[in-house]
């Protein structure tokens, strides 16, 4: 049953129509979510094909993330630490407590400290005994093996002026040894920076080929649904009418992609929570290592959707002048 | 008011062809009219300047008040929503349904889908084919299918018909239904140009005829 089409104020039929400005933006969201629904619907036809594409989506998106997530934990890690630096003096066995005490005095005098703290043996041996695992072979022994430490901060943080105040100290006749408790923090802090630096590079690498993988992909389905390219041309589709069907299937690779990202990096990180606090444990520190957290989970999954949609951008554009009617 | 209007237009190809040269016609709204012309003549050619599949290398183009050499790329997707065209091999997509066909440019115009579907059963219903709706071209005849290609091309009611060898492929009687088709557009004020080598059919139609030879228009009357 036909319904004749009432045309206003049109004595002649044939007049062109007008879509009104509400109705194109109404024609338009609805045409997106048409789209959307129907690049999703065409992932699900393949589903062998769009797994494999998925699953190396989500390898390399995957490996960045656990990069980051690694080295921040490490940054936590160590930030827990006092980065200024400090000198240990281990007295002489010989010295006893009260020399000790009274040298920790005459240091709190010196200039060029800027704080001191003794650490009698009695307490290095509590301390050594709640975090060691030597703690029963302690008991064994007759007489406290440890000495007595006095941590001392220098208040000049110049090498010179630490290597110079260490020798000054360690010229101290109770003192055994003065040992400048600096480089290997800075050690870690170059490593740290290095891993830093190194996601970087490998975080560009992948969001390469993520951009790749994607594009390859939808240039492929863009081949297969090449009639209906030219046809939607033929009769007034804009290039970003044709393009938006590409550019939301680069959409759910993305998201889905970065989803299963997620799950892999947490699912990473879990495996190694068990050994990690216990390293955390071993270095006396109430380290927990930490997943994802939701804002870095946002940052992932926002980044993999991006890339899945420049992906199919830039696999359309040059197809899209290739693809005129001709 | 002309519809088209081409001023000694001519059109080169890479490599140094001359597919039309000089042509010079004006098309009244509301006119229908052939062209026509041994194969290699500039038929096609013809056409594609009128939708800006091509552009002229010479001359002035016309659609309306348009003049098609000062539309940049990206206002042609809008001069073509204006102007319906009828290929001799369809374009119909096979993966849809015979009403989805249809309804192409009217989604791609924007239409509320269900004011889409009201045009879209119009148009089937003037050619014939509104119980066919559901089914796939692919299981239609060459007359049918020609028939779904001009429900697409009028669908969204354009002021221009264009009709590339519309008969190509049918028998004469088949060839009568489609011409008869044109006339119905062309009476409710459509401006039609069909391009044909069809001889005889052309001149059963008594219209204004367009010949082309080796690019140049060397007739145009009755």
């Amino acid at each position: 049953m036909a319904i004749k089409p009432q045309e206003k104020a049109s004595p002649r039929g044939a007049q062109k129509h007008h879509v009104g400005h509400l109705d194109k933006s109404r024609g338009w969201l609805r045409h997106h979510l048409e789209v959307a629904v129907q690049a999703f619907i065409r992932l699900t036809v393949t589903p062998v094909a769009t797994f494999m594409t998925l699953a190396v989506l989500a390898i390399a998106l995957a490996l960045p993330g656990f990069l980051f997530t690694v080295v921040n934990n490490v940054q936590q890690f160590s930030s827990g630490w006092d980065t200024n630096p400090r000198i240990m003096l281990y007295l002489d066995a010989s010295v006893s407590d009260a020399r000790a005490e009274q040298l920790s005095l005459q240091l709190m005098l010196h200039d060029g400290l800027s704080g001191v703290e003794l650490i009698d043996r009695e307490q290095g041996l509590r301390e050594f005994a709640s975090y060691s695992e030597f703690a029963g072979m302690l008991s064994l022994l007759d007489t406290n093996p440890l000495p007595a430490v006095i941590l001392v901060l220098p208040a000049d943080h110049q090498a010179s002026a630490l290597q110079q105040l260490q020798g000054e100290l360690e010229a101290i006749p109770e003192v055994s040894e003065a040992v400048l408790d600096l480089e290997w923090i800075q050690r870690l802090n170059a490593y740290l920076l290095m891993a830093e630096r190194f996601s970087w590079v490998l975080s560009g690498l992948l969001a390469l080929a993520v951009l790749l993988v994607v594009g390859n992909t939808i240039r492929m389905t863009l081949e297969s649904r090449r009639d209906e390219i030219v046809v939607a041309k033929l009769v007034g589709a804009t290039d970003a009418w044709v393009r938006r069907p590409f550019l939301y299937s680069g959409f759910w690779y993305g998201l889905i992609g970065s989803l299963f990202a997620y799950v892999l990096v947490q699912l990473s990180l879990y495996l190694i929570t068990g050994p990690a606090n216990q390293l955390a444990q071993l270095y006396s520190s109430s380290f927990m290592l930490q997943g994802l957290d939701l804002t870095s989970g946002l940052i992932l999954v926002s980044t993999g959707t991006g890339l899945g949609v420049l992906g199919g951008f830039l696999s359309t554009g040059r197809h899209l002048r290739e693809i005129e009617p001709s | 008011m002309a519809a088209i209007r081409f001023s000694n237009v001519g059109k080169r190809y890479e490599g140094g062809f001359d597919a039309l040269t000089g042509v010079d016609f004006t098309l009244e709204s509301g006119e229908m009219a052939f062209l026509t012309g041994h194969s290699g003549a500039g038929k096609s050619t013809l056409l594609k300047l009128i939708m800006l599949m091509e552009r002229a290398s010479r001359g002035q183009v016309q659609v309306g008040d348009q003049d098609l050499n000062s539309l940049s790329r990206r206002e042609i997707p809008q001069h073509r929503r204006r102007i319906g065209v009828v290929f001799q091999n369809h374009h119909l997509l096979f993966d849809r349904s015979v009403f989805d066909n249809v309804a192409l440019p009217l989604q791609i115009a924007g239409y509320d889908p269900q004011d889409a579907a009201r045009r879209v059963r119009a148009a089937l219903d003037k050619v014939g084919l509104l119980m066919r709706e559901k089914q796939n071209p692919i299981a239609l005849s060459s007359g049918e299918q020609q028939r779904v290609g001009i429900a697409r091309a009028i669908v969204n009611k354009p002021s221009v018909l264009l009709a590339d060898e519309p008969t190509g492929n049918l028998d004469p009687e088949l060839s009568e239904g489609v011409m008869r088709l044109f006339e119905q557009f062309n009476r409710i004020g459509t401006t039609v140009l069909i391009a044909s080598h069809d001889i005889s059919l052309i001149e059963r139609m008594r219209r204004r005829t367009l010949v082309l030879r080796g690019g140049r228009l060397v007739a145009d009357g009755y």
